[in-house]
């Protein structure tokens, strides 16, 4: 079951830089383990993350399976209004997962 | 006479037989890993991002542990001297390797909303080997840093489980 886990602040003054932090859990399989057997285990990870601040984009992300398991990814914005982030991943065989946090901005 | 001959070229046969077991016994050792990006395909992939512009070192600080034990997860800040202004801002922030099956780690695309241009997460990496962090500014130059990182346990390429 995937589940993200966010940390962004509850509260901010207009015009701070705010940290915001995310995990998603995912296995990110690279396709280049092999099983006792000899098969490939076949890739699985997520490929693109991408942020929106009150709906204009503010982060994307590439990922390669050089990103560790539980993909972990933070970054920075400027506080500028109150509202809500939106948060997505997209992945291997129809990875897709959102999550979402809001901000009060005075 | 006949059989003495024999003996003997079955004796030379043996060792010549045991002499190639051992070489081919040694080759897998060598060359157990198959797919690796090399120092030229981590070249080729940085130019397909930077295209003929030049890549000039500074700016970007690149923090990783020079020495992990565990390469399956390796933190890594990378962050970039840049005012953040809607006049001059760091547009992406593109991290590469030398010795992992592929070249790319990962790109992050920033804009002037960011306020500070800098990321973190944490990689994987399969052998001791060289990272590379270029930054695009918004004026089109490209700024780089590099750090040498020395990996005990390697990430699971070719782990069997």
């Amino acid at each position: 079951m995937p589940s993200a886990l966010i940390n962004v602040p509850k509260k901010a003054k207009r015009g701070d830089t705010i940290e915001i932090k995310t995990l998603m859990s995912h296995i990110m399989e690279t396709g280049y383990r092999h099983t006792a057997a000899g098969q490939v285990i076949p890739r699985d990870i997520i490929t693109s993350f991408s942020c929106r601040y009150n709906g204009e984009e503010i982060f994307r992300a590439d990922l390669f399976p050089a990103i560790a398991a539980n993909p972990f990814i933070t970054f920075f914005t400027v506080a500028t209004e109150s509202g809500k982030f939106e948060f997505e991943w997209i992945g291997d065989n129809g990875f897709s997962e959102t999550a979402s946090a809001s901000i009060s901005v005075e | 006479m006949t059989m003495r001959k024999a003996e003997g070229s079955t004796r030379r046969r043996f060792l010549e037989l045991a002499g190639a077991a051992a070489a081919i016994g040694a080759v897998p050792v060598v060359t157990v890993r198959e797919a690796v990006a090399t120092p030229e395909t981590m070249a080729a992939a940085i130019r397909t991002v930077v295209g003929t512009a030049t890549v000039q070192p500074g700016k970007v600080k690149l923090d990783i542990p020079p020495l992990v034990e565990n390469g399956n997860t390796v933190p890594m800040t990378v962050s970039v001297a840049s005012p953040m202004t809607p006049q001059e801002f760091v547009k992406s922030i593109h991290v590469f390797n030398e010795k992992n099956p592929q070249p790319n780690i990962g790109n992050f695309f920033l804009g002037p909303r960011a306020g500070r241009a800098q990321i973190s997460t944490r990689v994987r990496l399969a052998d001791s080997q060289k990272i590379i962090a270029i930054a695009r500014l918004s004026d089109g130059s490209f700024w780089s840093a590099t750090a040498d990182v020395v990996v005990t346990l390697a990430a699971c390429t070719e782990e069997i489980i």
